[in-house]
């Protein structure tokens, strides 16, 4: 099975190696990138002929609520976003139903018919990653990680209160190797602690209840302990005051705090060759911008917000973001951030679902409409696209909608549409509100992005970010071998007939997995099993057993006996440790 | 004109999906085609023709095409879903979903229909000569809005959540309904003949509910706004006097939702 396979003459664009549209083979052997085959091998190979078509490494989403409980939590809440979207089960595929949050299967083969073969969750209650995981080892094809949530879990915000970084580290290691979890997310940090009591908190020094901690300290704690224990990504921020009117100055001030934390990645990863350097050079990583880039004071001033973060992030080099576009239509909001969803509700009176998850975190669900009619609706489509299009360097943007956020991540394609025409901005904002134009920026800027800086956005910085360029996002010798084949003939891009593009984008001919095809032409055709990535990072085991003290005596206060607590390992099907500060030269100790 | 007779050929098993029985798809198909329709039952997709006996007599545009269903098909569901020209007549009683989503046309059943009557209907007349189940005119599961135009006519009783989420149209019913009927309703009218009971126009805000009969168990939501002597409603005249309410406030501080009640 393990196939030996040869793209040819496509227009290769792999910006990790600065390969620009070149027409170029692209050798794959053992599901792995090669630089070259031997003729033997050529001539049984498997050719796919990509001449005239786009070719680029696997699309890679690095922030996406796919698994877990409150993923979960929307299916059950919203039986009418399934009936209309059923997929019917074929020979080699189940069946499936739902639009904003589909079933696990059909989430699996709509992502792999779009040419994406890697998608992180963005946000696992440690309490629920039994659950990310049973979603997550249901979900066919695609490769797989979850972001665990620690941005108000009882023991860090303890640890470092009291200034012990080393202890707070200790226990993150901990969690990540007991939760089985890729990288350190932080959602409203301080503010949904206070959630628990009906409060939240509106400043980066306002200390919270109970801890007395506050956000600045949780922020700048965190993003030391990740770059303390060499993690793979950064720490990967949703901010204080999401959702609100004017929080861009929050969202900027809160980017500074780990401005003087330098980013080390220590993982035992084999690292494929690349022409650029392929390791993240940011310490924050912000999730859904758009969200945190509100201008105005309330509702009825709204605007844009995006003008002021853009001019920070472009003076800044150790911040990247996703965008959280929001394409338009039916969405379901699902966060961490208990308290935005209840304001959310406030507005809305949609049904609402809320969770306190205990010493860790909190979580809520709201079905949601973004309409062309709607004001503000069209000023968030209007700020998705000018964080990506201000923001000068697309090594510091990455392409999402927050599925299912802003939008669903079907609606990729449309949004690399109006990323890459001018025209199909226009066409959008002549049928929706006029404050889309008027209340932004975006009317006035001329930038259509090349097919090149959509990889960047897409795959080459998605997984750089989230330190997968190890095997992800490029087709350098020693990646996986994932590979899109696009119908786009870059040579004679129409970027006026933006239906077609956006049809070509959503349906590429070919999705490679691991040198394996797995869809044509949007049709599934090999449900291999994908892999689910996690951090196994180490500390001193003085260090470790002093800090477990902690731990057991404090589990008196949770509904679970600490050793039903762990996920095991056998838990996932194939998983793939990545050993993280695990050589004695790195290995953490009192200092 | 065309004739499509549809004879029932016996009892159904497991309840049958048939959303192609509708004018638009039967229309300017001959007898084979019709038969050879594909509809699920259970795990299985077979050909109408396993169902019914099929009979065409001349041709036409859905526009002039008449469905006659002779038989028992309560337990085939979704016919008429989102039809949106000619008629079906059905001369027994339907199964679950009868007329889901219509958007024109007309739809007659001699008999009773199953739930979801109208569910999410659009345009057209939609007539259940018997009575009919639960969320006639309703939104579908967890949705908010339902009927948005075209008009339900019940001349028997319906059961719960009659015209849930009613957003626009007009759903009249001879006899009686049970709980939470015009729940959620934002536009539209209901017209009960008969009486209601616990939950009417719950979390309404919009629209109007007329009941001829008693409210059994008032919502604490409505607040008492007049009295009304035969009351129109569009092109409705009811007689006596009517009590009239605003609700619900149960949702909100200001809703724009009337509710009468004859008064004994």
């Amino acid at each position: 099975m393990a196939a030996t396979m040869i793209i040819r003459n496509g227009y290769v664009f792999d910006p990790l190696n600065e390969i620009n549209g070149e027409i170029k083979d692209v050798f794959i052997k053992d599901g792995k990138v090669v630089a070259d085959l031997y003729e033997g091998e050529k001539r049984d190979a498997k050719v796919i002929n990509a001449s005239g078509k786009t070719v680029m490494p696997g699309g890679v989403d690095s922030h996406a609520h796919v698994a877990g409980a409150k993923v979960n939590a929307g299916r059950l809440m919203r039986p009418e976003d399934h009936y209309k979207f059923i997929r019917q089960k074929t020979a080699l595929t189940h069946s499936g139903s739902g639009y904003t949050i589909p079933s696990v299967y059909k989430q699996g083969y709509d992502y792999v018919a779009m040419g994406y073969t890697t998608v992180f969750e963005a946000a696992m209650p440690p309490l629920e990653a039994r659950h990310t995981h049973e979603e997550m080892r249901a979900t066919p094809i695609l490769d797989m990680g979850a972001y665990l949530v620690l941005g108000n879990n009882w023991f860090v915000m303890r640890y470092l209160k009291e200034g012990d970084i080393e202890k707070a580290a200790a226990y993150v290691a901990w969690m990540m190797r007991t939760h089985k979890a890729y990288g350190i997310k932080c959602v409203n940090p301080g503010g949904v602690e206070n959630w628990g009591w009906a409060k939240n908190v509106h400043g980066l020094d306002e200390p919270n209840m109970h801890f007395e901690i506050t956000s600045r300290e949780i922020i700048h704690g965190l993003a030391e302990v990740n770059e303390l224990l060499g993690m793979p990504m950064s720490l990967h921020l949703h901010t204080n005051n999401l959702g609100h009117p004017g929080n861009w100055e929050i969202t900027r001030d809160s980017l500074a705090i780990p401005s003087d934390i330098k980013p080390c990645q220590k993982t035992g990863a084999n690292w494929a060759e690349t022409k650029m350097n392929s390791h993240r050079v940011q310490s924050v990583y912000l999730a859904h911008a758009q969200f945190s880039a509100f201008g105005g004071t309330s509702w009825r001033d709204f605007q844009s917000g995006a003008a002021g973060l853009v001019d920070y992030v472009n003076k800044s080099d150790h911040v990247v973001i996703d965008n959280g576009a929001v394409p338009f239509g039916p969405a379901t909001a699902m966060t961490g951030d208990g308290p935005a969803i209840h304001d959310l509700y406030m507005l809305s009176g949609q049904k609402w679902s809320n969770t306190d998850v205990e010493m860790e975190c909190g979580s809520g669900v709201i079905p949601f409409v973004y309409l062309k009619s709607s004001p503000i609706s069209s000023i968030q489509w209007a700020m998705g696209l000018e964080l990506l299009l201000l923001i000068n360097d697309p090594w510091k943007t990455i392409m999402t909608t927050d599925h299912p956020n802003g939008g669903v991540f079907t609606q990729y394609p449309q949004v690399i549409t109006w990323l890459m025409s001018k025209k199909a901005r226009d066409d959008t904002a002549k049928e929706c509100h006029k404050w889309a134009y008027d209340k932004s920026s975006l009317g006035g800027v001329d930038r259509e992005m090349s097919l090149y800086e959509i990889a960047i956005l897409t795959r080459a910085n998605s997984a750089r970010t989230i330190g997968m360029s190890c095997r992800k996002g490029h087709l350098g010798a020693g990646a996986d071998g994932d590979v899109t084949v696009y119908d786009i003939d870059p040579d004679n891009l129409n970027l006026n007939d933006t239906a077609a593009l956006t049809a070509k984008l959503a349906r590429p001919d070919y999705t490679v997995k691991d040198g394996r095809i797995v869809a044509r032409q949007g049709e599934i055709v090999a449900v291999p099993e994908g892999r689910r990535y996690y951090c196994r990072p180490y500390v001193d085991d003085a260090l470790e057993k002093e800090m477990l003290i902690d731990v057991k005596d404090w589990f008196k206060y949770y509904t679970v006996g600490v050793a039903n607590y762990p996920v095991p390992e056998k838990y996932l099907k194939n998983p793939v440790a990545i050993p993280v500060n695990a050589t004695e030269a790195e290995a953490l100790v009192r200092s | 004109m065309a004739e499509i007779l549809l004879r029932s050929k016996g009892s159904i098993g497991i309840m049958v999906e048939a959303e192609v029985i509708r004018p638009n798809i039967f229309a300017g198909k001959k007898k084979e085609e019709i038969e050879g329709l594909l509809v699920w039952q259970g795990p299985v997709q077979l050909p109408l023709g396993e169902f019914f006996d099929v009979d065409v007599s001349g041709a036409g545009s859905p526009e002039e095409t008449n469905i006659l269903i002779e038989g028992d098909v309560s337990r085939i569901k979704r016919i008429g879903q989102g039809m949106k020209a000619g008629r079906i007549e059905i001369h027994g009683c339907a199964g679950m979903h009868l007329g889901a989503e219509m958007a024109g046309g007309s739809i007659f059943v001699q008999g009773d229909a199953g739930s979801f009557a109208g569910m999410e209907m659009l345009g057209g007349l939609l007539h259940i000569a018997g009575s009919a189940g639960d969320h006639v005119g309703s939104a579908y599961r967890g949705s908010w809005r339902g009927m948005t135009g075209g008009q339900i006519t019940v001349d028997g009783s319906a059961r719960s959540q009659l015209g849930g989420g009613l957003a626009g149209g007009l759903i009249v019913v001879a006899g009686n309904v049970e709980n939470f009927c015009g729940i959620r309703q934002s536009g539209g009218l209901i017209l009960v003949k008969g009486s209601t009971v616990r939950g009417t126009g719950a979390e309404m805000n919009g629209g109007t509910i007329a009941v001829c009969g008693a409210i059994r168990q008032f919502s604490p939501g409505f607040i008492e706004t007049g009295r009304e002597e035969n009351v129109l409603l569009g092109d409705m005249q009811l007689e006596g006097w009517y009590a009239k309410f605003t609700g619900d406030y149960a949702l909100g501080k200001n809703p724009k939702g009337s509710l009468y009640c004859r008064e004994e």
